[in-house]
């Protein structure tokens, strides 16, 4: 009978789960090791892959004063470590509107007057775990330069931590994504080349072709997807397809 | 490597007029001023709580982004950043123990002992510059304008950070006024205060403040006030018209910053005065005095 068993190789470490001691294999992450301890994530767990910001951790190591943050499903386990999840922090959300939105930095001051509050601190920063650079986006929102601050947040993954440290008691991670949707929609040039594509599809410049997929079987399919070829990264604009059959001039 | 420049958030927002016209003159002056790369709110006001440390992270932590990026000086034009920045600087210059707490707060930073000098824009423009070698490089002299120069608090208090070694009798404005032709106006109520951010919540008092200083300009003569700060701006150039509004008779002194005036007497024209965001008619009367074109009038 097969039985489920860690390697004995692998060697087991105590750590302190919301104050509780386990013993866990050494190699696993945060998440794992909560898991393998018998917790069952319901919220608090997303992609497991370091990118929706479900499941940040804080934790503390024996003779550090120091408070440590990771992602729980990116970090590994360390001995002795104390930690817990939080997964979510209380952060008011402004409602608004975007088609009413002007963008410019007056929406954002008046939807979060609490901006003000920021001393500049910076525990908003230190317990980042996307290391975003949280103090100085929202030191640039209070001088009005959105366009900096949506930079400046961009890899922000919303798992509220920032706000969790501040005491200004601003909801940073929120405030940042107003900032961002007010340049993304209102700041930043169109794409001229996006809105005449849309319409070319609108006026069914690409139906024949559709048709023709779909009226295809199965090996034409097939034939179509081993032809196909692949545009490389984005680090050049001088690639071209070998082919430009099916593709409209533009 | 040019002198630190740290703008401060009301230049970026509310009072472009006072930084545009600035740094077209520095330019034109040929002094570099590098906008510091990273920079927070100074705090906007000195904290004067003893034990309130929490509020002086904001204004070292600035002079600390000077001193990494090299400068041994940093230049404001706003007089509330000048003064909220000097006085941080001078904690951390004499006390030895507060600067402790500090540096051990800001771990991530590097250590900050007062190293950097904070200079308001007069200063560093007296010291650069010369009223002398300045006058010789003004081409458009505000001749007959009488301008009364409009210290307000916190560029001369408390006096060891005024930016005038006579603090209760300040002459810099007078000094850098007459170098650019004009005619300083000497009255009373030079350095009265504007009410502050008592506008906001004792409206009534602090209007009482704004038009004694205003009247009292007007009285030895002035046709336009020359200031240094958003704030005195906003209450004596903005809220002017609260009064105007109240009193028929009220007759109408304009606002400009310092630093307007000093592009108009280079020659910079209206484009970098920005005269548009004064709240006041500051552009007619300086279409009046033949100083801007009146083509610019919209």
């Amino acid at each position: 009978m097969a039985e489920t068993q860690v390697k004995p190789e692998v060697e087991m470490i105590p750590i302190y789960i919301m104050g509780k001691k386990y013993l866990v294999p050494e190699e696993l992450t945060i998440m794992k090791a909560m898991e393998h301890a018998g917790y069952q994530f319901v919220r608090g767990c997303g992609c497991r892959m370091g990118v929706c910001g479900a499941c940040g951790t804080v934790y503390r190591k024996p003779g550090d004063y120091k408070i440590h943050v990771g992602l729980a499903c990116q970090t590994v386990v360390e001995a002795n470590m104390y930690l817990t999840q939080l997964p979510f922090f209380p952060a008011n959300r402004h409602t608004w509107q975007l088609e009413e939105a002007k963008g410019v930095a007056e929406e954002v001051h008046a939807a979060y007057p609490e901006l003000f509050r920021c001393v500049a601190c910076n525990a908003c920063t230190k317990i980042c775990p996307a290391e975003v650079s949280v103090m100085d986006y929202i030191a640039a929102i209070k001088r009005g330069d959105l366009d900096e601050a949506a930079e400046l947040s961009f890899e922000c993954i919303q798992c509220g931590l920032c706000a969790s440290r501040c005491m200004g008691e601003l909801p940073q991670y929120h405030i940042a994504q107003m900032v961002r949707r007010l340049v993304g929609a209102k700041r930043v040039p169109r794409a001229q080349h996006n809105t005449d594509q849309v319409r070319f599809i609108t006026e069914g410049q690409y139906q024949a072709l559709m048709d023709k997929l779909e009226a295809a079987d199965h090996d034409e399919w097939v034939e179509l997807y081993k032809e196909r070829q692949w545009e490389p990264g984005a680090e050049t604009d001088e690639w071209r397809p070998e082919s430009r059959k099916g593709l409209l001039d533009y | 490597m040019g002198t630190a420049y740290y703008p401060g958030c009301t230049l970026k927002t509310k009072a472009k007029n006072l930084e545009d016209a600035a740094l077209a003159a520095a330019a034109a002056l040929g002094l570099e001023m590098d906008e510091l790369e990273r920079w927070n709110c100074c705090g906007a006001v000195y904290s004067l709580a003893d034990d309130d440390l929490i509020h002086q992270i904001a204004p070292v932590r600035d002079l600390i982004r000077a001193k990494e990026a090299g400068h041994d000086t940093i230049v404001t034009l706003c007089s509330m950043c000048y003064n909220t920045l000097a006085r941080a600087n001078k904690m951390m210059r004499e006390d030895a123990e507060k600067r402790f707490t500090i540096n051990t707060f800001m771990d991530e930073e590097l250590d900050y002992e007062g190293e950097v000098e904070v200079m308001h824009f007069l200063t560093y423009l007296e010291q650069k510059v010369g009223w002398e070698a300045l006058a010789d490089k003004v081409t458009v002299p505000l001749t007959g304008l009488k301008v009364a120069p409009y210290y307000g608090c916190t560029l001369t208090r408390p006096y060891e950070v005024s930016i005038d070694e006579a603090p209760e009798n300040p002459t810099v404005m007078k000094g850098f006024l007459a170098a650019l032709g004009a005619d300083p106006v000497a009255y009373d109520d030079s350095m009265t205060c504007c009410g502050s951010y008592q506008m906001l919540t004792h409206t009534e008092a602090a209007l009482a403040s704004t038009s004694k200083v205003i009247a009292s300009a007007r009285g030895a003569g002035a046709e336009v006030l020359a200031l240094s700060c958003p704030l005195c701006e906003y209450n004596v150039g903005v809220r002017q018209r609260d009064l105007l509004k109240a009193d028929p008779d009220w007759s109408e002194v304009p606002t400009l910053y310092f630093t307007q005036l000093l592009a108009i007497a280079l020659g910079l024209g209206p484009e970098v005065c920005r005269t548009e965001l004064n709240a006041l008619a500051a552009r007619s009367l300086l279409q009046d005095k033949n100083l801007i074109p009146a083509a610019a009038a919209q």
